[in-house]
C-alpha cells in the first residue's frame, strides 16, 4: 500500500480514527471505574504518601522525609507529578495530603481520587499509541489499540494493584513515535524526561545512545559533532531541570541513595519469571544431587530476596551473583542489538530494539519486579501486526506475561476478574490476528477486489494465523499450572510447600519469557 | 464516520467494503465466537460491578435484598421442604419470609448448599441472621454470576441463533451489537450484581421461551415460560402475550382444540413438577399461594414510575379508595391496556408482533398493575432489548429512563459509581463508531423532534445532578423523587403508545414483507 495513497485519505479519515480511539479509551475507562473498590496493594498508600510529602513539605525535604516507611524513591519529575496531583487532592479532601493524619487513609475520596488520576494519566498512553499508529491502515490500528489500550496487564497492574505504568509507558511510546518519524531530538528529549520520571527505564539507554549517536549525529565529523553537542546539551538540560535543585541543595547523594537501594536482593519477594529463577533452581538441584552423592554441602543462611549482607551467599554450590554481574550480563545480552543499531540505525527497528533491551533487563537484571514485563510487552504490541511471525510471538508473550502477573492479585475477590481479563485478551487477540492473517481457505471465500489479490497470495503462502503445537502445549500447560496452584495443591498437600505454586508459576512463565527473548534476538540478528 | 469506508476498501479483504469493518476481527468467526467474546466482556463487567456495595449493606435490623436471599438459603437448607413457606418458631415469616414461588426456593437451596460447603457460618440457622463477611459476600456474588452464566447467557445465544440463523456477511456486526445490547443491559446488571437479586434466572427462562416461540417449538417455550413464572411471579407480566400469541397460532392449525390442550398439558405438567412437594394437601398449596400474593401491601411501594404513583400527586389513591377497590381498579386498567395487543396477536400472530406484544403487555402491567416495584421495569426492558435491532431509538430512550427510574434506589444502595459507569458503557457500545444502522429515523424521534430530544436529554442529566447534590425543600422531602418518576412515567407512556401503534401497523401488507425478511 502506497504511503501517499494513505496520507491523502488519512486527512478525511483522521476525524473518525480519533473518535474510534476515544471510544476504545472510554470503554476501557468505564471498566476501570467499575474496578474502583477492588483490592489495592501497598503501592496505593505509597503514592498517597508521596502526594502528602510533596504537598506538605518543601522541595528540600522530599527525599529526607521518613514519616511513612514508603519513602519517595522515584526521580524528581515523578515527585513533581505527584506535587501537581496533590494540588487537586487538597481541594477534594485535605486529609489525603496530610502527612500524619493521612497515613493509611482509605476513605472513598482518596480511592476515587487516586484511581481517577491513573485513568486520566492513561491519556498519555492514548496519545503515544495514537502517534505511533496514525499512519497505519485501519485494521492494524484497531488491533494495536486492542492490545495496548485494553491491555489486561495494565488493568491488573495500574487499575487494581495501583501504579502509573500507563502514563510512563505512554511517554516511552511518544518518544518511540518521534524516533520512528525521524525526529530524533524530540525522541531523545522524551526519553530523558522518562528517565527523570522513573529511572528503571534506563535499561534501554544504551540502545538509545547508540541509535542517536549513529542516526542523529551522522553526516561528517563537523556536523555530527555539532549534533552530538545539541543532543547532549538537551539531555543535560532535562537532567539539570530534574536534579539541579537537589544538586544545588547538596542533597544529590541522598537522592541517589533513595533511587538505587542496593540493599535489596537478587529477586523480589515473588520471583519474577526471569533467568535467575533457573539459576536458583539449578543451584538447589545441584546441592541436592551433591548431598546425595555424599558431599558436605552447607545450607545457605542468606535468602535471595534479602540484600547482600557480608560474605554470606544465598547459593550453596553455584557462584554468588552481584549487581555488577547482572549488569554485565544485561550488556552482553544487549550487544548484538547494539551492534545492529551501530551498523544500520533504522527508524523502523527502534521499537523492537527498545523492547528487546527491556526484555534483557527483565531477564538478567538485579531485583526485577514482575511488573517490569509491561515495559516490553506494550512496545511489542505496536509491532505485533507487522508480520505473521510477530503476531504469533506476541500472542504467546502477552498471555504468558499477563499470567505471570496473577500472583499480584492474590485475593479471592479479584480472581474472576484476572481470569476474565486474560481470557478476553487471548480470545480478542486470537480473533483479531486470524482476521488480520487469514488462512488460504478463508481468503478464497472472501470476494476480493483486484487490488487485494496480490496480498491474498502472500497470505496463502504464510498459512494464516495458526498456533503451532509446541505453543499450544505450552498454553495448555499454563492452564494446568493454574489449576494445580489454585485447586489441586491446596487440596492434596494442604499447607505443605505453600511456596511451590508461586515457584511453579515463576519457572513456567520464565520458560515463555526466555523463548520470547530468544525469538526477539534471532529476529533482530536476522533482520537485514 | 463517513470517510472511513473509502480507505478500508484498500486494506480489508471484506468484499462489501462497508464501513463497519473495524468490527471485522470481532465478528468474522461467526456468531458463536462473537458471542464468546461479548459474553466474556459482559462477565467481566458483571464481576467488576459485584465488587461494589449491595442493598442493605451494614444496615441492621432489616438489611436488604441481599439479606433476604441469604436468609432464604439459610431457611431452605436447614428446614424440611414443607416448612419453607410456613410460619413457625424456626421460620419467622415476618423477617424476610420466602415470598417467591418454589423454583426460587429450590434455587436458594442449591446455592445454600454451596455456601454451607465453603463457609458454613454464613448460612447457619438463627446465628447467621444479618451475616456479612468478605467471604460471604464473595460467595453470594458468585452464585449470581454462575446463575447468569448458566441461564441468561445460553438463553441469549439460543435467541440470537434462532433469530438470525446463518447471517450474511454484512449483518454479522449487527448481530455482535445486538448480543452486546442483550448481555450488557445496565439495569439488569445493576439490580442483579449490584443491588442483589436473581432476575437473570427468570428473565433468562423468558428469553429461552421467546426463542422457543420464534423457532416454532411452542412446547419448549411453554415449559421454559412456566419455569420463569415459577421463579418469579412477576413473569406473569408476559403471560397475556404468550397466551394470546400461542392461542392465535393454535387457532390457525388443523385441530385447534388438540393443540391448545397439548400446550395446557405441558403447562400443568411443569407446574405439577415444580409444586410437587406442596401438592399433598390443599392447605399447603394455599399456604404457598398466600405468600406469593402481596395484597396486604399498598398499590405501589416507594416511588415507581407507573400510573398510580405518578398520578398520586393529584389523586391520593391510597386515601380515596380502600385496598380491595384499588385491586379491582388496577386489574381492570391492566386488562384494558393489555387487550389491544392481545387481540392483535390472536387475530394475526406473527413473530415480530409477538415481540411487540410482550413489550406492550409487560408495560401495561408495569404501568397499571397492583404492587409494582421500581425493579419491575426490568420486565418491559427485556422485550425492548429483544427488539433493539428494529427499534434502536426506542430501546435507547427506554433504557435511559429505566435507569433514571431506578436512580433513587441505586443511590440508597450506594451504587452511584457503577450506575454512571454502566450507563456510559451502554451508550458507548450502543453508539459504537463504524455502524451502518440508521438510528434516528424513528417515529418516536420524529414525533418528539430533534430539539425536544436534546432538551429532554439535557433535563435528564440535570435531574441526576440535582438529585445527587441538592437537598429537597423540607416541606416536600420527596419532591425530586416525584419529579423523576413523573418524567419517567411520561416517557414510558410515549414508548408504549408508540409500540402499541407499531404492533397494529405491522398488519398492513407492506410491512409484512419486512416481517418476512426479518424472520
Amino acid at each position: 500500500m502506497g504511503k501517499q495513497k494513505l496520507s491523502s485519505k488519512g486527512v478525511q479519515n483522521s476525524g473518525c480514527t480519533k473518535a474510534t480511539l476515544w471510544w476504545f479509551y472510554l470503554v476501557a475507562a468505564c471498566i476501570k471505574v467499575l474496578l474502583f473498590p477492588s483490592y489495592s496493594s501497598t503501592d496505593f498508600e505509597v503514592h498517597r504518601n508521596w502526594l502528602a510529602v510533596t504537598h506538605s513539605l518543601p522541595l528540600s525535604q522530599w527525599y529526607f522525609d521518613e514519616t511513612s516507611p514508603w519513602t519517595l524513591d522515584y526521580p524528581p519529575f515523578f515527585a513533581h507529578f505527584e506535587h501537581f496531583l496533590s494540588m487537586f487532592a487538597h481541594l477534594i479532601d485535605p486529609k489525603i495530603v496530610h502527612l500524619q493524619e493521612g497515613l493509611n487513609y482509605s476513605a472513598n475520596t482518596v480511592v476515587y481520587f487516586q484511581r481517577g488520576t491513573v485513568i486520566l494519566s492513561d491519556l498519555c498512553l492514548l496519545y503515544g499509541v495514537y502517534r505511533l499508529t496514525r499512519n497505519l491502515d485501519s485494521r492494524k490500528q484497531k488491533l494495536i489499540w486492542l492490545s495496548a489500550i485494553w491491555s489486561p496487564m495494565l488493568f491488573i497492574v495500574d487499575h487494581v494493584h495501583f501504579q502509573y505504568n500507563g502514563f510512563l509507558i505512554g511517554i516511552l511510546l511518544i518518544s518511540l513515535s518521534y524516533l520512528e518519524e525521524g525526529r530524533d531530538l524530540l525522541g531523545g528529549f522524551f526519553f530523558a524526561v522518562l528517565l527523570c520520571l522513573k529511572h528503571l527505564f534506563a535499561v534501554a539507554a544504551p540502545v538509545y545512545f547508540v541509535y542517536l549517536l549513529r542516526h542523529y549525529c551522522r553526516g561528517g565529523i563537523g556536523r555530527g559533532f555539532t549534533r552530538l553537542l545539541i543532543m547532549g546539551g538537551m539531555v543535560a538540560a532535562v537532567f539539570a531541570a530534574a536534579f539541579g535543585p537537589f544538586f544545588h541543595l547538596g542533597q544529590i547523594q541522598q537522592v541517589i541513595r533513595r533511587l538505587f537501594p542496593f540493599g535489596r536482593g537478587l529477586c523480589h519477594a515473588y520471583w519474577a519469571p526471569n533467568f535467575w529463577v533457573f539459576y536458583i533452581m539449578s543451584d538447589k538441584g545441584l546441592a541436592f544431587i551433591l548431598r546425595r552423592l555424599g558431599f558436605n554441602v552447607q545450607t545457605p543462611t542468606a535468602t535471595f530476596t534479602a540484600g547482600l549482607v557480608g560474605d554470606s551467599s544465598p547459593f550453596s554450590v553455584l557462584p554468588q551473583v552481584t549487581p555488577l554481574v547482572t549488569f554485565m550480563m544485561v550488556l552482553l545480552a544487549l550487544s548484538p542489538c547494539l551492534l545492529k543499531a551501530w551498523k544500520d540505525p533504522k527508524p523502523q527497528m527502534i521499537s523492537r530494539w527498545v523492547a528487546y533491551a527491556y526484555t534483557c533487563g527483565f531477564l538478567f537484571g538485579w531485583h526485577v519486579h514482575e511488573k517490569a514485563s509491561l515495559h516490553f510487552v506494550i512496545p511489542l504490541a505496536i509491532v505485533a501486526v507487522q508480520t505473521l511471525e510477530d503476531a504469533k510471538h506476541y500472542f504467546l508473550l502477552s498471555i504468558v506475561s499477563c499470567y505471570s502477573l496473577f500472583p499480584l492479585l492474590f485475593e479471592a475477590q479479584e480472581y474472576p476478574i484476572k481470569i476474565l481479563l486474560l481470557l478476553l485478551h487471548s480470545i480478542l487477540m486470537w480473533s483479531g490476528f486470524s482476521a488480520q492473517f487469514p488462512d488460504g481457505a478463508e481468503t478464497a471465500r472472501a470476494p476480493t477486489g483486484h487490488h487485494t489479490e496480490k496480498k491474498v497470495d502472500q497470505r496463502k503462502s504464510n498459512g494464516g494465523f495458526v498456533i503451532g503445537w509446541i505453543e499450544r502445549m505450552y498454553l495448555i500447560g499454563l492452564v494446568i499450572v493454574e489449576i494445580w496452584g489454585q485447586f489441586l495443591h491446596p487440596l492434596l498437600l494442604g499447607d505443605k510447600l505453600a511456596f511451590a505454586p508461586l515457584m511453579l508459576i515463576s519457572i513456567y512463565c520464565a520458560l515463555g519469557i526466555m523463548y520470547s527473548w530468544i525469538w526477539q534476538l534471532t529476529f533482530i540478528v536476522k533482520s537485514p | 464516520m463517513k470517510g472511513k469506508g473509502t480507505s478500508d476498501t484498500v486494506s480489508v479483504v471484506d468484499g462489501d467494503g462497508n464501513q463497519c469493518c473495524w468490527w471485522w476481527w470481532l465478528v468474522h468467526k461467526g456468531t458463536t465466537t462473537t458471542f464468546l467474546i461479548v459474553g466474556l466482556f459482559a462477565l467481566l463487567v458483571r464481576a467488576a460491578v459485584s465488587l461494589h456495595s449491595y442493598s442493605g449493606f451494614a444496615n441492621p435490623p432489616k438489611f436488604g435484598d441481599y439479606e433476604a436471599q441469604r436468609h432464604w438459603m439459610e431457611i431452605t437448607i436447614n428446614l424440611p421442604i414443607q416448612e419453607w413457606y410456613r410460619n413457625s418458631t424456626s421460620n419467622d415469616l415476618s423477617y424476610w419470609g420466602l415470598d417467591y414461588p418454589p423454583l426460587t426456593a429450590y434455587q436458594s437451596f442449591i446455592h445454600g448448599l454451596f455456601l454451607r460447603f465453603v463457609h458454613p457460618e454464613s448460612v447457619s440457622l438463627f446465628t447467621s441472621r444479618g451475616h456479612e463477611s468478605y467471604l460471604g459476600k464473595l460467595l453470594m456474588r458468585w452464585t449470581v454470576l454462575s446463575s447468569d452464566l448458566l441461564i441468561l447467557f445460553p438463553a441469549v445465544l439460543y435467541f440470537v441463533i434462532v433469530r438470525y440463523g446463518q447471517p450474511s456477511r454484512s449483518r454479522k456486526s449487527d448481530i455482535g451489537w445486538h448480543i452486546a445490547m442483550l448481555l450488557l443491559n445496565p439495569c439488569l446488571i445493576l439490580i442483579d450484581h449490584g443491588h442483589f437479586q436473581y432476575n437473570c434466572i427468570s428473565l433468562g427462562f423468558t428469553i429461552g421461551a421467546v426463542a422457543g416461540v420464534l423457532s416454532g417449538k411452542d412446547l419448549v417455550a411453554c415449559v421454559l415460560y412456566c419455569l420463569a413464572l415459577n421463579h418469579k411471579q412477576m413473569s406473569a407480566y408476559f403471560a397475556p402475550a404468550f397466551f394470546s400469541h400461542l392461542l392465535g397460532k393454535c387457532l390457525r392449525r388443523k385441530h385447534p382444540l388438540l393443540e391448545v390442550s397439548k400446550l395446557g398439558f405441558y403447562v400443568l405438567g411443569t407446574f405439577a413438577a415444580v409444586w410437587w412437594p406442596y401438592l399433598y394437601s390443599k392447605d399447603s398449596i394455599l399456604e404457598v399461594l398466600s405468600r406469593l400474593a402481596p395484597f396486604e401491601r399498598g398499590i405501589f411501594e416507594d416511588y415507581v414510575a407507573n400510573f398510580w404513583c405518578a398520578s398520586s400527586i393529584i389523586f391520593k389513591w391510597k386515601r380515596l379508595f380502600r385496598s380491595e377497590s384499588l385491586r379491582i381498579l388496577s386489574l381492570t386498567a391492566t386488562v384494558i391496556t393489555c387487550l389491544p395487543s392481545m387481540i392483535q396477536q390472536i387475530k394475526s400472530p406473527s413473530n415480530r408482533g409477538f415481540l411487540y406484544g410482550l413489550l406492550n403487555c409487560s408495560f401495561a402491567f408495569y404501568l397499571f398493575s397492583f404492587q409494582v416495584h421500581e425493579k419491575s421495569i426490568l420486565l418491559p426492558l427485556l422485550p425492548a432489548s429483544l427488539l433493539a435491532m428494529e427499534e434502536p431509538f426506542i430501546f435507547k430512550w427506554f433504557m435511559q429512563f429505566a435507569m433514571l427510574s431506578m436512580f433513587p434506589l441505586i443511590c440508597r444502595d450506594g451504587l452511584v459509581v457503577p450506575y454512571f459507569a454502566l450507563l456510559a458503557l451502554f451508550i458507548l457500545i450502543f453508539d459504537a463508531p463504524g455502524q451502518q444502522r440508521v438510528k434516528e429515523g424513528n417515529y418516536l424521534y420524529n414525533y418528539l423532534g430533534a430539539t425536544t430530544v436534546r432538551l429532554v436529554l439535557f433535563c435528564y442529566f440535570i435531574l441526576h445532578i440535582v438529585y445527587l447534590t441538592m437537598n429537597p425543600p423540607e416541606k416536600y422531602p420527596f419532591l425530586f423523587e416525584a419529579i423523576i418518576m413523573n418524567v419517567c412515567f411520561s416517557q414510558f407512556v410515549l414508548v408504549t403508545l408508540g409500540c402499541n401503534i407499531k404492533q397494529w401497523v405491522l398488519n398492513k401488507p407492506t410491512k409484512l414483507e419486512v416481517d418476512k425478511k426479518f424472520i
